[in-house]
């Protein structure tokens, strides 16, 4: 058997909509997750944090704290004089015998602080200050003489607040030491649970990585957030080897969107000029926005996918905050580019009178694939009936109008280094197993199906095994790379383990091993189906013992690089500013498909995770205190199931689509959602909402300044 | 079949957590007020017959859980869903904004969703409550509503699924003939953050029909 | 949450009876929703919960004369139901609206009508801890710091906050007043006389703290009444404004009119200015900008929500004109 792909034509589970292998459990309550876990004897862990966005502790007094029946344990993380720059930072933990005896031990805690000056201006560097750290001006070509030259011009300011990973499974982790303080379990809500034992058994200081197990079958959402095992599964670690009792730390909601990661806020003013026909000539772009405490900001390539303009000036301004560090989230600075880039390209597409979707596929030479992207575009444009509904901006009169936007994207993806063991059991039982973990994505049941297909068994034949550390280790799951890894390494075991199998059988079944196949429970020479033996039976060859193969990451089965075009329709109500999105289309491609319809949902979850960035959901800092004013899910706000539209996701399947091999899908569709809705209000109002979130405060403004202008 | 996944934690009993929770877990002093004393207007004092404060230690709590009676101690502060959670380990309830805002602890109380973060054990007594395993377990396993989710692939990360199970159940309950307007209108209590709406209108409207 | 002691009377007197004259130090709980939040929080700390849900009494709804009173623990969802069951929906639109803008079912299971209009406000700063006023060295935070939700109307003291009842602008405006037991007895007290603009040390409804909502009564039909809400978002939200009105037609002259608005005052914003000018008149549409105009000609918007000023007259015009639509 070849390693490459089987032909797309002749799968019988790879590509095709293949439900999840733990829906059932998950449907039913039955899978576990870290917040799920109940020992015996187990602590709860609570943190004490600091209420103000910059301060000094001056002290920390935990007597009363400690005095409370039920509290076994107090660290003080933050002792007189530390200097803490964000809210909610970590003050004290408490572990206790119950969560009501924790968190009532932190309320008890007293601290006082010297509150010291603080920054949370994230959207002005002016009143940002010294904050704010204005970087070069890059320039290519030659900026001002293009404007002179343009036949249009257009200005644009739009940005996107910060936002966070809000995960629903808040971080955390819970830790067993065994009493004899030599060994230790720890159940983890990590994209990436290989190694996390040896981080486990350093912070608990009981040996090396080989006395440690870490456990993640299920977890509740990571979205970039969740690589490490953080300082609270250090203190879950730490609070356990000290108390020789199970200890529990999960984030409360609070801590968990202030400080558990963010995505970093972006916002520009942007000149595009153009001749005539639309071609762009020049681009001019002044960025700035905050990755919060860390600083950083990421969106210093601009324009975004149309990166070939020929004259450019482009200047980003990062801007510190005292606000939790951003962390990787879904296709990092991506979506705040596409936001900055297909809004000043939208404006100079109606600045010109020109339609959008022309003047979008008219500079598709200045991207890395234009004929991906003007495929995308055409199928998108159908799919949400461009030709029939799109009108120009400002003609519109009624108090609800219609919007159509558009917006198109990149990434590279790719795969991580990942092992994967297949075992064949004499008895024909097949497993499978990874270190890898399954965010919800379907990685668990995208290992059986690539096991099934090449092994030729029902899905039901292959036991998967995922989520523990003691399994072929496999990279963390970030940066779409994780279907990749998993998928190209599942095929290469199976693969290793079907030729030898076949080694094994070839005897009865005319002696060439390399003409053998495995298809349909079966294994027969490709010439003489009718000589089949089955799987069952074929495995009583193997001997003894199972056979064991080792699988690993194979680059030919695997490509980077794809693009993804996607279009909206909204309509906005101008009298409250209320912007509902009515229709989102999404035309991806990801090489390979393994499972149709885990990659349809994917992309599903994306856009609706971009309605929430176009339309609800931002950090909202305390000018005066310099705190998070919403950690909680009423006002830091997610859009609802009436709230996200009609959604179609179309594939891309086309025999070169899906010969390129395995690309990986996490985050390409979450780029464009809020561009495209971004660009649709504007086509409906006629102007451009200067933020996202497009909350009703700033469409009004939108539409009053056009009223005004 | 993924359950032959889970690699083996060690052995955890219902029992044994109880045990593990112990005494100690469940005693803590705190204020207390006086005795309540009547206003002369309400007439004759509380005689014994009326209902007695109770609290702040462990009082039995008796829950009517999936059609079962289950007494234990608890301090009347616990919430119905730590009550499930962390002291019956019944898990598939989520705790997330512990605020009633997302609804991923959502069970049912005599057939009507409710947020479980809000509701103290102690006043949940006398209620038929019905929890995700419930639904599963009085079905074979698994209730057509489940079922529906698992085929329509209404779950991603899966943490706010339990809960919205078991609002989309509530909603089928007393909305037998609903259309797909109303299922959106009749949802606006749970969120999920992986994106999983598309599948969940689906499976409720094909719960409605009784399975696809 | 603190430790607290619980009891269940089974009568108002027991209940009554069990509070203690201070707030906060007893609580009374209903569907626990918004007061075992705040617990969570420590917003509050009270050392008993008196719980109003085995008094069968306050659940009930009766219908006196051409009247209706709604029991204090009714549910919402109780509420809605017997609002279509009984046809009370149509007699009392803007009540029956507001309630079904509660968009939770869950909330809706718990939630009591009491408890909904009774509900603390969702200031933020409130929330964090930082008292009713969020005073901060003589200053409101709310003032300084991010008050996109704050108050527009009402907010010349030092309360910066929005009431957050949806229920009581529609109950206000179809003239439904509470009965009341407390430890000297009974009494009746219009529905827009439970909540003040709090001054320091007050809180925002003039209710002593041992005091129990019974019910709450709508005295007659109000069938041309109509509450509109903008809310952000389809399901759970809170409405950035309400507006309710009701008023009484003689074919399509307007006999009397009451316009309330929601979340955009400390209180229930009652404009009796505005309303009047609708006496006498029949709607058109430079009469409901004029009215809307009116509702808030008073606004005092804050740094961050003058739009606020804008959704009010929009929403008095929507209800207006839902009211007004046979």
């Amino acid at each position: 058997m070849e390693l490459a792909w089987p032909d797309p034509k002749d799968t019988t589970v790879l590509g095709k909509r293949i439900l999840r292998l733990d829906g059932p459990d998950k449907t039913t309550g039955r899978a576990k997750y870290t917040y799920d876990t109940n020992r015996p004897r187990m602590l709860w862990a609570k943190y004490a944090t600091c209420p103000h966005g910059h301060a000094r502790v001056k002290s920390v007094d935990v007597d009363a704290a400690q005095k409370m029946a039920g509290v076994v344990a107090i660290e003080v993380l933050a002792p007189a004089g530390s200097d803490l720059n964000v809210a909610f930072s970590e003050v004290a933990i408490v572990a206790a015998e119950s969560e009501e005896v924790a968190r009532e031990a932190v309320r008890r805690i007293q601290v006082e602080y010297e509150v010291l000056p603080h920054n949370v201006v994230d959207d002005d560097p002016q009143l940002a200050g010294a904050s704010a750290k204005p970087g070069k001006a890059n320039v290519t070509g030659d900026p001002d003489a293009a404007f002179k030259e343009a036949a249009a011009v257009s200005e644009t300011e739009v940005g996107c607040s910060i936002i966070t990973h809000c995960c629903m499974e808040s971080h955390g982790s819970a830790v067993e030491v065994a009493a004899d303080g030599k060994s230790l379990t720890a159940w983890c809500s990590t994209q990436a649970i290989s190694g996390k034992n040896g981080r486990f058994a350093n912070e608990a200081e009981i040996g090396d990585a080989s006395n440690a197990v870490a456990i993640c079958q299920h977890m509740g959402g990571g979205f970039g957030s969740k690589f490490d095992i953080d300082a609270w599964g250090a203190w879950a670690a730490k609070l356990s080897a000290r108390t020789k009792r199970p200890v529990k730390v999960m984030l409360e909601r609070d801590m968990e969107i202030a400080l558990a990661g963010s995505r970093p806020s972006a916002f520009a003013r942007m000149r595009v000029g153009c001749k005539e026909d639309g071609t762009v000539t020049a681009w001019e772009s002044e960025a700035w926005g905050s990755g919060g405490n860390g600083g950083g900001l990421g969106v210093n390539q601009l324009p975004y996918v149309f990166g070939n303009v020929p004259n450019k000036r482009t200047r980003t301004t990062p801007i510190t905050t005292n606000t939790g560090e951003q962390r990787a989230w879904r296709a990092p600075s991506h979506p705040q580019m596409a936001l900055l880039t297909m809004a000043a390209m939208s404006d100079c597409a109606a600045e010109l009178g020109m339609d959008e979707l022309d003047f979008f596929k008219k500079n598709l030479g200045y991207t890395q694939r234009a004929k991906v992207y003007e495929e995308e575009l055409n199928l998108a444009a159908d799919l949400i009936d461009w030709k029939k509904k799109w009108v120009p901006r400002g003609d519109q009169a009624d108090v609800v109008r219609h919007g159509l936007g558009l917006s198109i994207h990149t990434w590279g993806g790719g795969g991580h280094d990942s092992n994967v063991q297949c075992t064949i059991h004499p008895d024909g039982a097949v497993e499978i197993a990874c270190g890898t973990q399954d965010l919800g994505v379907g990685t668990r049941t995208a290992l059986a199906i690539v096991a099934a297909e090449t092994l030729g068994l029902p899905l039901e034949k292959i036991k998967v095994s995922i989520g523990d550390s003691r399994l072929p280790p496999s990279g963390g799951s970030g940066g779409s790379t994780t279907i990749g890894g998993i998928s190209s390494a599942s095929r290469d075991a199976c693969v290793q383990a079907a030729n030898a199998l076949f080694e094994k059988v070839a005897p009865e079944l005319g002696g060439d091993p390399k003409k053998l196949v495995a298809k349909g429970g079966k294994v027969y020479a490709a010439d003489n189906e009718a000589k089949a033996i089955p799987w069952d039976v074929a495995c009583r060859s193997v001997g003894a013992q199972p056979l064991v193969t080792n699988g690993k990451t194979q680059r030919s089965l695997m490509q980077q690089g794809v693009g993804g075009a996607q279009a909206a329709e909204v309509e906005v109500d101008v009298e409250t500013g209320i912007v509902r999105v009515l229709k989102l289309v999404a035309v991806q491609d990801c090489g390979r498909i393994i499972d149709l319809l885990t990659a349809e949902s994917q992309v599903r979850g994306a856009l609706i995770m971009g309605v929430c960035s176009a339309l609800y959901e931002e950090r909202i800092m305390d000018p005066v205190t310099g705190t998070l004013l919403n950690p909680d899910m009423e006002f830091y706000k997610l859009a609802g199931i009436a709230d996200v539209g009609e959604l179609v996701v179309k594939m891309m399947e086309t025999p070169e689509h899906l010969g390129r091999g395995v690309v990986g899908l996490g985050e390409p569709p979450v780029i464009s959602p809020m561009a495209a809705i971004s660009n649709a209000v504007a086509n409906a109002i006629g102007a451009r909402v200067a933020r996202c979130p497009m909350t009703p405060d700033r469409v009004l403004a939108a539409v009053g300044k056009k009223k005004g202008a | 079949m993924s359950n032959r996944q889970e690699p083996a934690p060690s052995g955890f009993t219902r029992r044994s957590f109880l045990q593990g929770m112990g005494a100690g877990a469940l005693a803590a002093g705190a204020g207390v007020l006086a005795p309540p004393v009547l206003n002369a207007a309400n007439g004759a004092p509380q005689d014994a017959a009326k209902p007695a404060l109770c609290g702040p230690d462990p009082v039995p709590v008796t829950l009517e859980l999936n059609g079962k009676k289950v007494t234990l101690p608890l301090e009347p502060r616990v919430t119905l869903l730590d009550a499930l959670r962390n002291h019956l380990d019944l898990t598939g309830a989520k705790k997330v904004c512990d605020r009633a805002t997302c609804g991923a602890c959502t069970v049912l109380m005599d057939g009507k969703a409710v947020y479980s973060c809000t509701v103290l054990a102690i006043e949940a007594q006398g209620r038929k409550i019905e929890t995700v395993e419930g639904l599963a377990e009085s079905n074979q396993g698994i209730a057509t509503m489940q079922r529906c989710f698992v085929e329509n692939d209404a779950q991603q990360c899966g943490f706010c699924t339990p809960g919205f199970v078991m609002a989309c159940e509530s909603f089928r309950r007393s909305h037998p003939k609903a259309a797909r307007n109303e299922v959106l209108e009749g949802l606006g209590g749970n969120l999920c953050r992986c994106g999983t709406y598309h599948g969940v209108t689906q499976a409720v409207l094909d719960a409605i029909r009784g399975g696809k | 949450m603190n430790r607290f002691e619980f009891a269940r009377p089974s009568s108002v007197a027991d209940a009554v009876a069990l509070l203690s004259e201070k707030h906060d130090e007893t609580s009374v709980l209903a569907g626990g929703t918004d007061l075992l939040s705040l617990m969570k929080d420590f917003v509050v700390e009270p050392k008993r919960l008196v719980s109003l849900m085995a008094i069968g009494e306050l659940r009930q709804l009766e219908t006196k004369g051409d009247g209706l009173a709604i029991g204090a623990t009714t549910t919402l969802d109780e509420l809605l139901a017997a609002g279509t069951a009984n046809g009370y929906s149509a007699k009392w639109p803007a009540v029956w609206q507001a309630a079904a803008g509660i968009r939770s079912p869950q909330l809706r299971t718990m939630g009591t009508v009491a408890g909904e209009l009774l509900q603390r406000p969702r200031c933020w700063y409130f929330r964090r801890g930082h008292g009713l006023l969020a005073d901060r060295d003589g200053e409101s935070m709310a003032v300084k710091g991010d008050n996109r939700y704050h108050a527009i109307l009402g907010n010349a003291g030092p309360a910066k906050f929005v009431h957050a009842s949806s229920l009581a602008p529609a109950l206000i405006a179809c003239g439904a007043t509470a009965e009341v037991a407390g430890p000297k007895g009974k009494r009746s007290v219009a529905v827009k006389e439970l909540f003040r603009i709090p001054k320091a040390g007050e809180r925002e409804t003039t209710l002593a703290a041992n005091e129990v909502v019974m019910s709450v009564t709508l005295p007659k039909p109000t069938p041309k009444s109509a509450t509109y809400e903008v809310r952000p978002r389809q399901g759970l939200d809170w409405p950035l404004v309400t507006a309710s009105v009701a008023l009484e037609l003689d074919g399509k002259t307007i006999k009397s009119a009451t316009i309330v608005l929601g979340h955009v005052a400390p209180i229930p914003w009652v404009c009796d200015d505005a309303a009047k000018l609708l006496v006498g008149k029949t709607l058109d549409e430079k009469l409901a900008h004029a009215v809307g105009a009116a509702a808030v000609a008073g606004a005092t918007p804050l740094s961050k929500n003058a739009y606020k000023v804008e959704l009010a007259q929009v929403a008095v015009r929507r209800a207006l004109a839902a009211a007004t639509a046979t």
